[in-house]
């Protein structure tokens, strides 16, 4: 260690600092949701759980969940199907243009959310295709696609090719050998990829605003609309306490199974 | 794969083999068909949903609207949108806002991450690292809708902000403010900017520091000559994402700014039915990100991605 004592205090005083900027506004939510009084006033009145029961009654907010989860499910499909077969492509071949095939995949999370909805839109609009959960998972699988594919080139770069080789000599032919090697030593890469592709798909609106129709809501778009209506706001308390425990379960996925492959945050 | 995946093969290979089976084994042999069928499913979905897609969009910017009805005519050309962004200075004002806090987040995020990230990369002990990787991680994959409502609570009338400030006989400003834009978003694409900073200080090896030292180079001269250019690659890497997310964002800026950015704009006018002026506009972002990323490149940030 070269730095000074100094410098060291110095750091520790300044991430300590970040980390309370990082969390105070999750932590004063999560004391909301337990706030007896209808109004988001600080400091709260008192605690109940009163507001979990009239989330879990709600029926907006049942068929948003539904919603999001279909969504969820199918753009991680797509996803996985699509992102696994292009890191394959690109890992086991050699081919004019293999390099710039990361930096397709990367643009639909590069340009903002905003282009890829309006363009969706438009597309949608113009072959006058019906709004709904089909439209919602297209959008989502733009941008799912490269978290799958970034999950499973990275194990691909790792994994040995001699067992492979080994298949093959054995007499396996190229689907068997998918089959019986490479898709096992790829199964934990899939279950990272496809549950952070699912967390990001359930957590999208800024595309989702575009793609959706009139009839259908999503989790965050259902948080949209009852923030701006006063009577859901302790409902909305008690969504947001129950969302931000979720986001522990893709932190512990990336930090278990994928061992942190995917290098740069959330893709 | 994406063709042969539906059928499924038969355990040990038989005597007399099928056809999927005939058709594996001639695929061995031809890797070019292999690659193809790999990549045909992929691309395909690229080029016609995402990049077909654009193309329409780049086309509707041009498309004209009935003058009586305001009704959308594809493939009608007209300048109309182009004409009605130039002429009316309100366009200009909101573009210049949006990039403006665009900027201001990325500069923020900046100095807010390369503390916390360093002390991360180099100072904390293993274990520690681990915790704080965890504890960055969290905020980021909490829901995006959830931490801009935390920060609504907090800012708006009788909400945390006040109640702090109260003692010191300081007004909160309360929601509406421009301002607010600017912290909320920074709050937002923090995480994304501390991740790629460390992974790049991590990659620095500690000889470097220790050969700057043994030179004669004191904390502050080793963090600015040897430090800060070899991790500069990673901060443009996660400045794409802070200046991007920003630059699209118009969710947040309505919610705590009661402001207009460009993707308001897009928005609204994509709701009211004037395509083509939010087509139009969008190229806007379209062209300024891509300015951005050829930058980026450059710097060598996509290595750091």
């Amino acid at each position: 260690m070269t730095e000074p004592r100094w410098v060291r205090i110095g750091l520790a005083v300044a991430s300590g600092g970040v980390l309370v900027f990082l969390y105070l506004p999750l932590v004063i939510l999560a004391i909301y949701a337990f706030n007896p009084s209808r109004l988001q006033a600080w400091p709260p009145t008192g605690l109940t759980l009163h507001w979990f029961a009239e989330a879990a009654a709600n029926p907006g907010l049942r068929a948003a969940i539904v919603n999001s989860l279909i969504a969820g499910a199918g753009a991680t499909g797509v996803a996985l199907v699509l992102g696994t077969a292009a890191a394959l492509a690109v890992q086991r071949f050699t081919f004019f243009g293999r390099e710039t095939i990361s930096f397709l995949f990367v643009l639909p999370i590069a340009l903002p959310g905003v282009v890829t909805g309006i363009a969706l839109r438009t597309t949608f609009q113009t072959l006058d295709v019906d709004f709904g959960l089909a439209t919602i998972i297209v959008g989502h699988a733009t941008f799912c696609i490269v978290i799958a594919y970034n999950n499973v080139i990275a194990r691909l770069r790792r994994l040995p090719r001699t067992p492979e080789e080994a298949s093959a000599d054995l007499g396996a032919d190229t689907w068997t050998t998918f089959r019986r090697i490479t898709l096992p030593a790829m199964g934990t890469a899939l279950l990272s990829g496809g549950l952070l592709a699912f967390a990001l798909s359930f957590d999208e609106i800024i595309v989702t605003n575009f793609t959706a129709g009139p009839g259908t809501q999503t989790i965050p778009m259902w948080i949209l609309a009852a923030i701006q209506r006063p009577a859901e706001v302790p409902v909305v308390n008690v969504v947001a306490f129950v969302l931000i425990l979720l986001s522990a379960i893709p932190v512990y996925l990336a930090q278990r199974i994928a061992g942190g492959a995917t290098g740069g945050g959330r893709y | 794969m994406t063709t042969a995946s539906s059928v499924s093969a038969p355990e040990t290979p038989t005597p007399q083999p099928g056809r999927l089976r005939r058709f594996a084994a001639w695929l061995h042999l031809h890797k070019r068909v292999q690659r193809n069928l790999l990549l045909g499913g992929p691309l395909t979905w690229m080029v016609v949903a995402y990049f077909g897609s654009l193309f329409i969009l780049l086309l509707g910017a041009f498309w004209d609207r009935d003058p009586f009805t305001g009704q959308v005519q594809p493939f009608a050309w007209s300048l109309d949108a182009f004409e009605s962004l130039i002429t009316n200075p309100v366009y200009l004002t909101i573009a210049v806002r949006t990039i403006t806090i665009a900027a201001a987040v990325t500069v923020t995020d900046a100095i807010l991450a390369v503390p916390i990230a360093y002390y991360m990369a180099r100072i904390a002990t293993p274990r520690v690292r681990q915790l704080m990787v965890v504890a960055v991680l969290m905020p980021l994959w909490a829901a995006y809708l959830v931490k801009v409502y935390a920060w609504r609570t907090i800012l708006q009338g009788n909400g945390f902000l006040e109640w702090a400030l109260g003692p010191f006989g300081v007004d909160a400003p309360g929601l509406g403010q421009i301002l607010n834009a600017w912290v909320v978003l920074s709050y937002l694409w923090l995480p994304y900017m501390i991740l790629p900073i460390f992974a790049g200080l991590e990659r620095i090896p500690n000889s470097l520091h220790e050969a700057s030292a043994d030179l004669g180079a004191r904390a502050g001269i080793t963090f600015r000559r040897v430090t800060l250019p070899l991790v500069f690659p990673a901060l443009v890497a996660g400045s794409i994402f802070t200046f991007s997310l920003t630059l699209g964002d118009y969710i947040t800026p309505d919610l705590v700014a009661d402001a207009k950015f460009v993707g308001n704009v897009i928005y609204d006018n994509s709701s009211l039915g004037n395509l083509p002026l939010a087509a139009a506009y969008s190229l806007l972002p379209i062209v300024v990100m891509i300015g951005y990323l050829l930058v980026a490149r450059r710097l060598g940030a996509f290595d750091s991605l």
